[in-house]
């Protein structure tokens, strides 16, 4: 009755928004609360917008509406069985109870059999400190032992040393799959068996491999699918006393760590730079300072490949009567040229369309090479023996743990970076050592790897790796520097949209670009190759803001508070392009006098995985 | 006189069960907007103790077609709307009738297709809605509703999906010879059981003694099939048969109660598709705690009414049907002890039974 009443002089008090448009509502009640919903709205929507809680599990609003945790369950007046709020549409005339018996009794006896399919592993979860299981027992107050734990058994499925998926923790809301499916249209998992035999498995068809972009592990609600954690790895590393131990962190994941501490999206560097100092790191650096290296690489490689191109066009018409035979290009004339510094495409491209490979750019990503540069330039200007440094970047992905175990990156037999955690790792070690990060002062990166560009920073998003390598690519081009006219802003290629295409003039030659934002997006862009000339891909939606190592809850609205973030830092720095970083013209230049070494550390290769077996195809250390 | 306006004559009602007018049905798909539109004849009875779509496929495979086709010509609309026809058989009608039936589909030249649904596609299978997913390729389990099948079926087009029956019925319907008759299947602990062609006005209690089935023995029957049917005792077979589909007789002596609820528990545990938590987790822990030789009746009620409140499709609601029914109308007959159960979860299992 208490209750009634607070809503009723609520009611009274605040006066109902009603949009204006007066045939464009449904008049609908909550909790005897009044509410004007917009017709298309889903009770659990409509209810959001009013402040009224109703728990989920399976929701997600990546994916469409499954309805299959039941725990979201509302009563309609007139109606026997109970509607989901998730999936039922309001009406008008709506009368709905969220807190009723009925509905009381039917969520809490869904949530204890959900959390009977789970076996807690809370000491060492790194999800405890937002699960949403924990959260749901804790806010209804659920006996969490009612029934006995019925996936002991289950197995763990261990994809390379990035993601995996344990069952033993799942819960069946089947996101992983909706991920997998229907967002990256990878379809690397099943669901094998029926009822509570059901399972999910990775597929039995040899022509389908995952690509560890770990979408799974970022839509999980309860950490089944989730990274393969190496923070105890980084733990052991920050103890031994031999080593020197260098965090490098990525650009992304400055906008979204304070999201795990309830601070909300926004550029938190000076704070990270202090935590990491605090758990013990020696030296801190930016890969931001690597993202303006791979820009000059980059950029440089874009240039050369489309004069070569051009070039052997010339010939081919000149000797008109040969067939021209696309097998004889070398590969730094072929177009059009694609990114490769998300390394989940990197995989999609050597299993699925390795005739590509030689579009790849030969360029390394940012993390390896601000790792390749930690452990070669900066150890030499400290005189430091790089084999004892261990470099541990702090990402927002799950692939990146297995880019940073090919084989083919290792420097002088070093690996350029040794450890890889995602935001979560991170996020829960600053939390295990009872951090209080949002009080933490300032503190900026080491020196003197410190100089970064915006450029750098909007590697963090979709198009920004490409709108970084036009920014300097122009300038590159240029012969007289000082009558040349830059642009910084590419403004086509930024966005959430699936496919962004646009023509720029480089050196008044155009330049046919796309960018493709989600691999799930990919099949139109590979089907039209021939229309491009320079091609940026990110497997994941939004680019590194919405990584599979992002923090936890990601979705649409939150991916563009990202990206924002991002867009708007860089444009209020003093450097723009990465061709005014002087450090990094500085280290490009030290490369410079042994070419072998430069190599090593700037370029790297590629394997068809295509038709290797089961462990050549990981080519990587196990850990 | 069109077949519209004899549906609607007769009055005919689907023979799924829901009874749901098949003039409606048919109309709403012919409104609906589409230039392509299917009609779907579900075959695939997964009920145990009903046996009527066997039947009639074995005598009377030319009706059945014949409704099929009416259906088809219903929304060709003169050719402007493109049609296809299914018929979804399970996987032992599929061997035993697809060859007769493909002679007689091709004889007359109809668009109709077999489809044989997978030994895996179980009882859930045969959900309309499941149905649509299997023919699509996809993972059998219904779909959440709405968007129904009339507006929204096969491959999103404008989809009549009718069972055996009723386009039996509609043939019948179409030749005026429609004279509102059932098919019952009656088995169980008697002697004169098979299937039964008997007017739709009858009772329980009529069919059996129509059929000399009534027996002269305590008992009770399931009426509407033997997993999903609902339980009734002797005293209760005045109600009118219509649409039950099948009765299936027990003796009281014969049968002990804690083996009839395993029995219907571990087939719905093994029909759940898996999809929702309160009939892929419900059916397990109930099917534990059964076997659990302890039975916790609290659990029991709470699952049972979760059950029927919150499951995502009808297969997860009638898993309380036989329980409760049994629990409500049978139980009594066996005295107190039988399952131990006390009266304030009596109650309220008795509740979800409603």
């Amino acid at each position: 009755m208490s209750i009634q009443k607070k809503d009723k002089k609520e009611l009274n008090k605040t006066s109902l928004k009603i949009p204006k448009k007066v045939d464009n509502f449904v008049k609908i009640k909550i909790n005897d609360k009044e509410i004007a919903s917009a017709p298309d709205e889903t009770i659990f929507v409509a209810a959001m917008k009013n402040d009224i809680y109703i728990p989920g599990l399976c929701g997600h609003p990546d994916f469409c509406a499954k309805a299959n945790c039941r725990i979201c369950v509302v009563e309609i007046k007139g109606r026997k069985a109970l509607a989901t709020a998730c999936s039922t549409k309001v009406e008008k005339g709506m009368e709905i109870r969220t807190d009723s018996d009925q509905v009381r009794k039917a969520r809490n006896t869904n949530i204890e059999l959900v959390f009977a399919e789970h076996i807690e592993r809370c000491p060492t979860c790194i999800w405890r400190v937002n699960c949403k299981l924990l959260d749901l027992a804790d806010r209804y107050k659920i006996e969490i032992a009612h029934f006995r734990d019925r996936k002991a058994n289950r197995k763990n499925y261990k994809f390379a040393n990035s993601v995996e998926i344990d069952g033993t923790q799942c819960i069946d809301c089947r996101n992983c799959l909706d991920a997998c499916n229907s967002m990256q249209k990878i379809n690397y998992l099943e669901l094998r068996g029926k009822g509570a035999d059901q399972e999910v498995v990775p597929t039995s068809n040899k022509d389908i491999d995952c690509i560890y972009c770990g979408q799974c592990a970022v839509h999980c609600p309860v950490g089944s699918a989730q990274e393969q954690a190496h923070w105890g790895l980084v733990e052991k590393a920050l103890t031994d006393k031999r080593k020197i131990t260098v965090a490098m962190l990525a650009p992304s994941i400055r906008v979204s760590i304070g999201e795990e501490f309830g601070l909300g999206t926004k550029v938190m560097t000076g704070q990270i730079v202090a935590a990491l100092k605090q758990l013990g790191f020696d030296y801190v650096f930016d890969v931001n300072f690597g993202a303006d290296i791979t820009t000059m690489v980059e950029a440089g490689e874009l240039l050369e490949r489309v004069k070569k191109n051009q070039e052997e066009k010339e010939k081919l018409q000149k000797s008109k009567n040969k067939i021209p035979n696309s097998k004889s290009q070398i590969p730094n004339s072929v177009l059009p040229m694609i990114t490769s510094c998300c390394p989940a495409w990197v995989k999609y491209v050597e299993f699925y369309h390795p005739e590509l490979i030689p579009n790849l750019t030969t360029a390394r990503s940012p993390q390896i090479h601000c790792g390749g540069a930690v452990k070669t330039y900066w150890a030499d200007l400290k005189k430091i023996n790089p084999k004892n440094i261990t470099t541990v970047s702090v990402m927002p992905c799950t692939a990146k743990k297995f880019e940073s175990n090919r084989k083919e990156l290792k420097i002088d037999g070093m690996w350029p970076v040794d450890y890889v955690i995602t935001v979560r790792e991170l996020a829960w070690m600053i939390k295990k050592n009872k951090i209080n990060f949002g009080k933490l002062k300032n503190q900026t990166v080491d020196n003197p790897l410190d100089e970064h560009s915006g450029s750098a920073l909007i590697y963090g998003t979709s198009g920004g790796v490409m709108e970084s390598a036009l920014r300097s690519a122009e300038y590159l081009a240029c012969k007289n520097k000082k009558k040349c006219d830059f642009k910084v802003d590419f403004k086509e290629v930024r966005g959430l949209a699936g496919v962004k295409e646009t023509v720029v003039e480089i050196n008044k030659v155009k330049i046919r670009v796309a960018v493709v934002n989600c691999i799930g997006n990919i099949d139109q862009i590979i089907e039209n190759l021939h229309n491009y000339d320079y091609i940026e891909v990110m497997a994941c939606p939004g680019g590194c803001i919405g990584g599979g190592g992002q923090a936890y809850p990601t979705t649409p609205e939150i991916r563009k508070k990202r990206m924002e973030a991002l867009y708007k830092t860089d444009k209020n720095l003093p450097m723009r392009s990465a061709f005014e970083n002087k450090e990094v013209l500085k280290v490009l230049s030290w490369f410079k006098k042994d070419p072998k070494l430069e190599h090593e550390v700037l370029h790297t290769s590629y394997i068809n995985r295509k038709n290797l077996n089961a462990l050549d195809k990981l080519n990587i250390k196990i850990m | 006189m069109e077949i519209m306006a004899r549906i609607k004559k007769f009055g005919l009602v689907g023979r799924g069960g829901g009874c749901y007018p098949v003039a409606s049905k048919w109309d709403s798909v012919k409104k609906a907007a589409g230039e392509k539109k299917y009609v779907v004849c579900n075959g695939s009875e997964g009920e145990p103790g009903v046996e009527k779509d066997n039947y009639i496929l074995a005598n009377y495979s030319d009706k059945l077609i014949e409704g099929i086709r009416l259906a088809l010509d219903y929304l060709r609309e003169n050719g402007r709307v493109e049609v296809f026809g299914y018929i979804y058989l399970n996987d032992e009608f599929y061997k035993k009738y697809s060859k007769s039936l493909n002679e007689k589909i091709a004889s007359l030249n109809l668009p109709i297709s077999l489809f044989c649904k997978p030994h895996i596609g179980g009882y859930i299978g045969g959900e309309e809605t499941s149905l649509l997913n299997a023919i699509e390729g996809r993972r059998i389990e219904p779909r959440l509703r709405p968007p129904y099948p009339n507006t929204f079926g096969l491959w999103g087009h404008p989809t009549i999906i009718n069972n055996v029956e009723t386009f039996y019925n509609v043939s019948l319907v179409n030749e005026e010879k429609f004279e509102n008759k059932r098919f019952y299947t009656i088995r169980g602990d008697s002697l004169w059981t098979g299937v039964f062609d008997l007017p739709d006005s009858m009772s329980i209690e009529q069919v059996l003694k129509q059929t000399k089935n009534y027996p002269d023995f305590p008992f009770f029957v399931q009426v509407g099939g033997e997993g999903s049917g609902v339980v009734l005792n002797s005293d209760q077979l005045n109600m009118p048969a219509s649409g039950c589909a099948s009765i299936t007789i027990y003796s009281v002596q014969k049968h002990q109660p804690i083996e009839l609820l395993k029995k219907w528990v571990d087939f719905f545990s093994s029909e759940s598709c898996g999809q929702c938590v309160p009939c892929r987790e419900g059916t397990y822990r109930l099917k534990e705690i059964f076997y659990s030789g302890k039975i916790n009746w609290t659990l029991v009620s709470e699952l049972l009414s979760n059950l029927s409140d919150a499951s995502l499709c009808g297969l997860g609601c009638a898993v309380p049907i036989p329980i409760a029914s049994f629990i409500k109308n049978v139980a009594p007959l066996y005295g107190d002890q039988s399952l131990s159960l006390p009266e304030e979860n009596r109650k309220m299992i008795c509740e979800c039974f409603g």
